[in-house]
């Protein structure tokens, strides 16, 4: 990739781009924009091979018989699509490229407090990929992403170490990305840029940090605790020992439901700048925004327990997780209310980030509504573990993270590349995304309420039509997601110059050129007023 | 603001970074991240206090059985030895807050001793438990009742004091840094917050043993011995 962008550029004027060039100026950069495009590669790389693996499922379960691969073959294809998917793409996608480029620039700094660390999370993060890489090619791990014990701890033969030790690692990249973030914003705001004055991408963006920070180090220990069980054959999971594999879900959904808001927060951020500056018009309710994030992050840790509503833990557990979780609803809706009375009578148009972030606010709603069905203790009892379940997830991480990743990376492309993606083909791509995503995931509310367990790779044949067009959606999204790789690496070399300011948009990352110098700020900016100020601005849209 | 920031950076050229306006920031920035990391800390180390909580509490016999095979006066020995070293090491903060380079090097020079005593005698109490083949395994060995349940508090006790010395060596060489760096001369009255900064990882790392002496040592002592 790094050969790509050292291209000449067009322009005279040196930035972060062309000030030095080779090998080593990228992988010795303590550049926080650049280490945002050494992160751009790599989890692009992470997530064409989880998308390899969810071409083998969806050909699997095109036809009812296991005709294609074994059901070991199949139990693995799942468990990788999950890794890949949620460790190495969906956690770090919005905030380590996004968040990396800037959060600086938003707040008129010249790098993250600790660029250093900045730089060492990323290899920390190639090195947990290394391990993810060497147990898939040494045969691949089939406990699923959950890696539940005993299972995982005790009877697996597959490659759980070598999986376990790479998202161990993988953690700490994750955990030094969000102290950074945290040291930042608390630290290196311009002057006059007081808290509430702050972009609602950087309110969301602290509030994914304290996740990440608080979170992160639990799944740490209960992956080092499977792996001490794994190694020395010792029982702290194992009931035949008199441990408790519960406590293992426990110690997992810590962390790992919490890391679903991890992965849907710098989405929600982004779609609030990309909202407002597409209308026009102020954000309705910014304080309510910014908080709900906040509300997000804390209600985040009370809920694990909804995971577990069928694994043996207390009822009267369960109906209390139940209720917490009913209340992340009402952030949640805080939010899709204010961006939809943000666009009530603003002077819309209709560019590709503005589709996107239309895209996540209906997909949003419909995985945020059918998570009400699962928090309920009695539907889920029916709902648990059914393609339902798969339907709600992949509804709020790839229709709710994917989209708001997608959008915010056309917002800032100028500013990324210093050049425009072709709008055309940015529209359409955006509409090949929603129609082929819907095709997929809708099917699969039906299968699931209709009883189609998930992880299996075959299944009764009056599930195969719904099952044939949830995978033909699955192949009109591949072209969805071919489109955009394509046009934004051509547009690189090809596209239109950008302005410093495509979009009009308000926002101190729109202050400097496309693409930023090294230093981003010719002089540290001083702020003086409110975000989001467009009702006086003329819209000035390319 | 600007002006104080190039007069600042005019004095310290060597030690302000280009991302900081003045060492003022750059002080608060590395002190509140150390914070945050010492949050993550206590995270990590909470997720282990917590399974062991729930371990403790199902078999209490067990855990008060084994133990009794700890050696109370090794692991109170290293209790002292830590609080020692803590009070060193807030003494070395002291000795770079006034600019004292030889006392620096001196307070962290005993801290560093200190910690190496203590990591000596945990390798004699690991070996002990060796030698009486109580690591957890397929080579444990114990005889009376609820076994399995014991090797489960050996497990807990390897896994939370070796990730605690595995903390206690990286504070070893992090002493071993600045001990060096001191001798040099790079810390002064107006740069002495790196010390600090590292003082804040070493006490914690401290206390995290002050959790665990209790935890582990005293539990069988109860009463009724």
């Amino acid at each position: 990739m790094s050969t790509v962008w050292t291209a000449p550029p067009a322009k005279t004027e040196t930035n972060y781009l062309n000030e030095s060039y080779g090998i080593k100026s990228w992988l010795l950069t303590k550049d926080h924009k650049r280490i945002a495009l050494l992160y751009l590669a790599a989890i692009t790389f992470f997530f064409a091979i989880g998308g390899f693996f969810a071409v083998l499922i969806r050909l699997e379960l095109i036809t009812p018989a296991g005709d294609l691969m074994q059901p070991e073959t199949y139990n693995k294809a799942f468990t990788m699509h999950g890794v890949m998917m949620i460790f190495f793409f969906l956690i770090p996608a919005v905030p380590a490229v996004l968040g990396n480029f800037l959060v600086p620039l938003m707040i008129g700094a010249r790098d993250l407090a600790f660029p250093r660390i900045n730089l060492l999370s990323w290899y920390i993060y190639m090195i947990g990929g290394l391990f993810a890489l060497y147990a898939m090619v040494a045969g691949g791990v089939d406990t699923g992403w959950t890696f539940y014990t005993p299972y995982s701890s005790t009877y697996s033969n597959t490659q759980v170490m070598a999986t376990a030790i790479g998202i161990f690692i993988l953690g700490f990249s994750s955990i030094l990305t969000g102290l950074n973030f945290i040291v930042t914003i608390h630290k290196m705001r311009a002057p006059g840029l007081t808290w509430f004055r702050l972009p609602l991408f950087i309110w969301a963006h602290y509030a994914t940090s304290v996740i990440q920070i608080l979170g992160t180090p639990v799944v740490a220990i209960a992956i080092v605790l499977v792996g001490l069980e794994r190694a020395f054959h010792i029982g702290i999971f194992d009931p035949k020992l008199g441990g408790d594999p519960i406590l293992f879900q426990h110690l997992f959904w810590f962390y790992s439901h919490p890391a679903v808001y991890i992965m849907i927060l710098p989405s929600m951020g982004v779609i609030s700048e990309l909202v407002t500056c597409f209308s026009r018009k102020k954000i309705f309710g910014y304080g309510f925004v910014a908080m709900s994030s906040v509300a997000i992050a804390v209600l985040g840790f009370l809920v694990w327990g909804h995971h577990m509503f069928v694994s043996g833990q207390s009822v009267y557990a369960g109906m209390v997780f139940s209720i917490l979780s009913y209340l992340v609803a009402i952030p949640s809706a805080i939010k899709v209310f204010n961006w939809t009375a943000t666009l009530y009578r603003g002077s819309i148009s209709y560019q590709t980030p503005l589709l996107y972030a239309l895209g996540f606010i209906g997909l949003f709603t419909i995985g945020g509504l059918t998570g009400l069905f699962l928090a309920n203790l009695g539907v889920d009892v029916h709902l648990h573990d059914t393609y339902f379940v798969v339907a709600h997830f992949h509804y709020i991480m790839v229709g709710g993270a994917i989209m708001g990743y997608l959008g915010g990376i056309h917002f800032w492309w100028p500013k990324i590349s210093g050049r425009m993606y072709p709008e055309g083909w940015a529209r359409f791509s955006a509409l090949v995304l929603f129609v082929g995503f819907n095709l997929t995931f809708f099917p699969q509310f039906v299968l699931g309420y209709l009883g189609m367990p998930r992880r299996y790779h075959a299944y009764p044949e009056e599930f195969q039509v719904l099952n044939v067009l949830s995978s033909a959606g699955a192949s009109i999204l591949a072209v969805g997601y071919l489109i955009p790789m394509i046009y934004l690496i051509w547009s690189m070399r090809y596209g239109k110059p950008a302005p410093a300011n495509p979009w009009g948009a308000t926002g101190l990352e729109w202050q400097t050129p496309s693409p930023p110098p090294s230093y981003n700020f010719e002089e540290t900016p001083v702020v003086t007023e409110e975000p989001y100020v467009y009702s006086h601005e003329e819209a000035e849209v390319v | 603001m600007s002006e104080h920031s190039s007069v600042a950076a005019a004095e310290h050229p060597a030690v302000l970074q280009h991302q900081f306006d003045d060492l003022e920031q750059q002080m608060d920035a590395s002190t509140l991240g150390m914070w945050v990391f010492l949050l993550t800390e206590i995270m990590f180390f909470g997720g282990l206090f917590a399974a062991y909580t729930v371990y403790r509490a199902a078999f209490p016999e067990a855990f008060a059985a084994g133990s009794l095979h700890l050696d109370l006066k090794l692991g109170g020995f290293n209790t002292v030895v830590l609080i020692a070293s803590s009070l060193t090491m807030a003494l070395a903060v002291r000795a770079a807050q006034l600019g004292q380079r030889k006392n620096l090097v001196a307070f962290l020079a005993a801290t560093l001793g200190l910690g190496l005593v203590f990591l000596v005698v945990k390798v004699f109490e690991y070996h002990h438990k060796y030698v009486e083949r109580l690591i957890p395994g397929p080579n444990f060995v114990f005889e009376g009742p609820h076994a399995a349940q014991v090797q489960m508090m050996f497990c807990f006790y390897f896994a939370m004091t070796g990730m605690h010395a595995l903390h206690m060596v990286v504070g070893v060489g992090l002493l071993v840094y600045f001990i060096a760096k001191a001798r040099a001369g790079r810390y002064t009255a107006q740069y002495y917050w790196p010390v600090e900064v590292m003082g804040l990882y070493w006490h914690f790392v401290d206390i995290v043993w002050i959790f665990l002496f209790p935890l582990l040592y005293l539990i069988g002592h109860r009463g009724a011995h």
